[in-house]
């Protein structure tokens, strides 16, 4: 097989600029049939920029595009679907109304009525060849994440793709969904199409790909063989410098009860349970880690903790340092539960919308934690000020100043601002949702950094990821959330990335997660019950397995 | 009986106008443009329909057919409410502007460009009026429009009924009912239908998927407002009689917007929506009830709130507002 004539797309020389940054600065890429390429690279490195040019959304400032040999201008969508590039983006493109088949047939030529029963035969029969599972007259409101990218790439064959251009495309889903999607991966490299994706996840990369594309700060680093390479390697290429890949997890200081949480129960919008029934106790100098799926009930559990969010019932009791008698703040409000000088942080997933307010500058935002202290009609500014100033110093923030809106900070920046405030307010309960969401490695790892000195420090740290190796490595215990119930509590240092994932997907029974709250030791990391908890966990797989079948 | 038949006549007949501007506006919004300028469309098309007959007539002579003076009014009726949502579109499709604005300032200049014009054709006219001649008045008139029918309805009551409840209008009101029903089939049935409704619901989808958003936003506002130049022009044929009237539309197409959310953007049930309103704005003179006019005036907005309040607590996620609708879209921001 010579490689030249297995080439589907060349880019030679692209650049593209946005406002003078240089997204894109002379990359050159060539994409080969029966091949999955792996575009590596740190946020910000411009991959989506890069494949943005071939799927037509932008166009290139410069540089050459081949397609077959032949040299194309790509100006529009429509264009790229003419010469058979599809491209399934991060943010799904679905109309959420639609039925999938509605979303696969739209904006294509044809008949002015559309035959809908030929039309979901030709799903099948695309969906029986890759291994799908679709249901065309499904709307993609009733769907879930899993089941939405699988309408986006069934949408991209039906258009007759033969180069596939998937952009993060794990990030959403569990374990065991990202081994079904790359199992049609393969299917469709074997039957002879290009495909090309996008991630930061190196252990996906060295999965699923053939060869390995790197950028850094849009520029071209390197192409490796997926079968030469290591991570330590791949990491080195995407950072541009030794990263240690290990995250530290300090063990526990001196646990004690902090808060605790029985049969805590909210509505969605809908009217429909958003979480439903949740205990979970939170220790103090531990991170307590909450996986599940995308939508599980994270956002309402934080919220609800936070005095944020209404609650149909539960109780959250929380049990002061000094060993007091525990207080009772279900149904609080933020206010109240901070005048008992309860000092809960909460660092939401929504950072610039809840978070910080985007358009005000650094020192205003660190006020909205202060505002209300001091006497008279005038704020003090001063105080936020010098905090602000010290943020910027010890969390190495890179801004042009304390009167720059926190809008023009980059998101590594902007979570350094929020977490920064947070902890500078000294607090007993820290909870973070997705904290690392967005970020370069470097961030992360200042961001996990933080996390740790916290708990040392003899906080309750409620840590909402979803990536679940980091959880794995950074958390004490971990709580996974399924359809807004607890399906189990594990002890992060003994558990593996499939039982979680198994967790994530099954709707156990009530009596095993409250079963497991009822012995509050039985996941405790000081003193492990080992047996105990693996015996629990053999039983809830079992218990996934049946209900299955 | 003979009371409801009145009644319900008179309800269709006010509520065709509505029905047009709620159609338009429905295809408007469908293709995510916000047009709160139908008032303003509904004034420039009562002017322009009007004007167009007027103006005919004047150069050309009394008109003898009555589908000729349908026609001219019409079509010119349509042009002007065209040309007054291309200024929208091009305002908030091309220049990005806000919709809420402009809609609003499109109002205003649409009913102060009517008025105005009305004024100057009225005063320079004889009789300081500015009218149409009788012979093509009539073809605005109500008659029966199935003879065989009326026929039967001279020996039958139920006939007589049937013929009086649904055969007895102008043509207009046919006119709006096929406009609904070829809408109604148009979204929900073509592809044409599909890709517009993508582009009020999901821009960036529709674009991805090689659909000419703008172009979309273009056709479909252009045309929504023509439907809804339709709807002033009967309101100065039929409802006026083919007289300038100063202010003649008189909020009428604010009750529109306020129909479509009563139809909860369906074409089909806008036709019923028209009738209920219609029925709500002439209720005062069919059936007294000794309250202010001013009561009876504002219950079609009370009707609107209560619709609002109904949909927000049923949460459907189908019949509701176009989700993009209101907001402008650039594909490169990031």
């Amino acid at each position: 097989m010579t490689q030249t004539d297995q080439i589907a797309v060349q880019m030679t020389d692209i650049c593209k600029s946005f406002n003078h940054v240089m997204a894109n600065d002379h990359i050159s890429l060539d994409i080969r049939r029966g091949e999955v390429l792996a575009l590596l690279g740190e946020n910000g490195s411009g991959k989506t920029t890069l494949v943005n040019m071939l799927s037509g959304i932008y166009f290139p400032d410069s540089g050459e595009i081949r397609v077959n040999g032949r040299l194309v201008t790509i100006r529009s969508p429509r264009d790229a679907f003419a010469l058979g590039i599809g491209m399934v983006h991060q943010h799904f493109k679905l109309v959420d109304v639609f039925t999938a088949a509605e979303n696969i047939v739209l904006g294509l030529p044809g008949g002015m009525r559309i035959d809908r029963r030929a039309l979901a035969k030709e799903i099948q029969e695309i969906a029986a060849r890759y291994g799908f599972d679709i249901q065309p007259n499904k709307k993609i409101y009733d769907m879930s994440v899993s089941e939405k990218q699988t309408v986006e790439i069934v949408k991209v064959l039906y258009r007759g793709a033969d180069v596939l251009i998937l952009d993060e495309p794990t990030a959403v889903l569990t374990p065991q969904e990202t081994r079904k999607l790359f199992a049609v991966l393969r299917r469709m490299k074997a039957d002879g199409k290009a495909v090309v994706i996008i991630t930061h996840k190196l252990n996906e990369v060295l999965e699923v790909s053939d060869r390995v594309h790197i950028l850094r700060k849009g520029k071209y680093i390197a192409t490796v063989n997926t079968r030469e390479t290591t991570a330590q390697e791949l990491t080195e290429k995407m950072v541009g410098r030794a990263v240690s890949l290990a995250i530290e997890r300090p063990e526990p200081g001196e646990r004690k009860l902090r808060l605790a949480v029985t049969g805590l129960s909210c509505l969605n919008r809908d009217g429909l349970p958003a979480i439903d029934d949740i205990d979970l106790e939170l220790y103090s100098g531990e991170i307590l880690g909450v996986a599940g799926i995308a939508g599980s009930g994270q956002k309402e559990l934080c919220e609800a903790l936070a005095g944020l969010y209404p609650l149909k019932k539960g109780s959250i009791r929380y049990y002061p340092a000094d060993g007091g008698a525990g207080e009772e703040l279900a149904g609080m409000p933020p206010t109240e539960i901070l005048r008992r000088g309860i000092v809960m942080s909460f660092v939401p997933e929504d950072r610039l919308g809840m978070g910080l307010v985007a358009a005000m500058d650094m020192t205003d935002n660190v006020m909205l934690r202060s505002y209300y202290r001091g006497n008279g009609p005038f704020v003090d500014r001063k105080t936020p000020r010098a905090l602000a100033r010290q943020l910027i110093d010890q969390l190495e923030i890179v801004t042009p100043g304390v009167d720059t809106p926190v809008r023009l900070l980059s998101g590594g920046n902007v979570q350094k601002v929020l977490l920064g405030r947070e902890i500078a307010s000294s607090p007993q309960v820290l909870i973070v949702a997705y904290p690392v969401r967005g970020l370069d490695i470097n961030s992360s790892y200042t961001v996990y950094d933080l996390l740790n000195q916290e708990k040392q420090r003899g906080v309750a740290v409620l840590f909402i990821g979803e990536d679940l190796d980091v959880l794995l490595e950074l958390c004490d215990r971990i709580l996974v959330l399924c359809g807004g119930r607890v399906s189990g509590v594990v002890d992060a240092r003994h558990t593996t990335k499939e039982e979680i994932g198994l967790m994530m997907t099954m709707h156990q029974g009530k009596e095993t997660a409250a079963a497991a709250q009822d012995e509050p030791g039985f996941v405790e990391p000081t003193f492990p019950h080992e047996e105990a908890s693996q015996a629990k966990t053999a039983a809830a797989t079992q218990n996934g397995e049946e209900g299955r079948a | 009986m003979d009371n409801f038949v009145n009644l319900f006549n008179a309800a269709v007949l006010a509520g065709a106008p509505l029905l047009f501007g709620t159609i338009g506006e429905i295809l408007t919004e469908k293709s995510g443009n916000l047009n709160l300028g139908v008032e303003g469309l509904m004034f420039m098309g009562a002017i322009g329909g009007l004007s167009g007959v007027y103006f005919t007539e004047m150069f050309a002579g009394s008109l003898s057919s009555s589908l000729l003076v349908l026609l001219i009014a019409i079509l010119s009726a349509f042009l002007c409410g065209c040309f007054g949502s291309l200024i929208y579109a091009f305002l908030t499709v091309t220049l990005r502007a806000n919709q809420n604005v402009t809609g609003l300032t499109l109002t205003i200049f649409g009913t102060g460009i009517a008025n105005f014009l009305g004024d100057v054709f009225s005063t320079s006219s004889a009789g300081n009026y500015m009218v149409i001649s009788n012979s093509a008045k009539l073809a605005f008139g109500n008659q029966p429009i199935l003879p065989f029918l009326a026929r039967l309805g001279e020996d039958s009551m139920f006939w007589n009924y049937v013929n009086r409840l649904f055969f007895s209008y102008n043509f207009l009101v046919y006119l709006g009912i096929l406009f609904a029903v070829l809408m109604a089939l148009f979204l929900n049935r073509t592809r044409v239908g599909l890709n517009l409704r993508a582009v009020g619901e999901s821009p960036a989808t529709a674009d991805a998927a090689g659909i000419a958003v703008n172009r979309y936003k273009y056709l479909a506002t252009v045309i929504g407002g023509g439907i809804c130049g339709i709807g002033g022009m009967y309101i100065s044929m039929v409802t006026a009689q083919g007289v300038w009237i100063y202010n003649c539309v008189g909020g009428r197409g604010w009750i529109a917007v306020a129909l479509v959310i009563f139809a909860t953007w369906g074409p089909a049930r806008a036709i019923l929506g028209g009738i209920i309103f219609g029925g709500l704005t002439i209720l005062r003179m069919y059936v007294p009830m000794g309250i202010p006019i001013e009561i009876y005036d504002l219950m079609p907005y009370v009707a609107t709130i209560l619709v609002l309040i109904f949909t927000s607590i049923r949460q459907s996620k189908e019949h509701a507002m176009p989700k993009h609708c209101g907001l402008n879209y650039f594909r490169e921001e990031r």
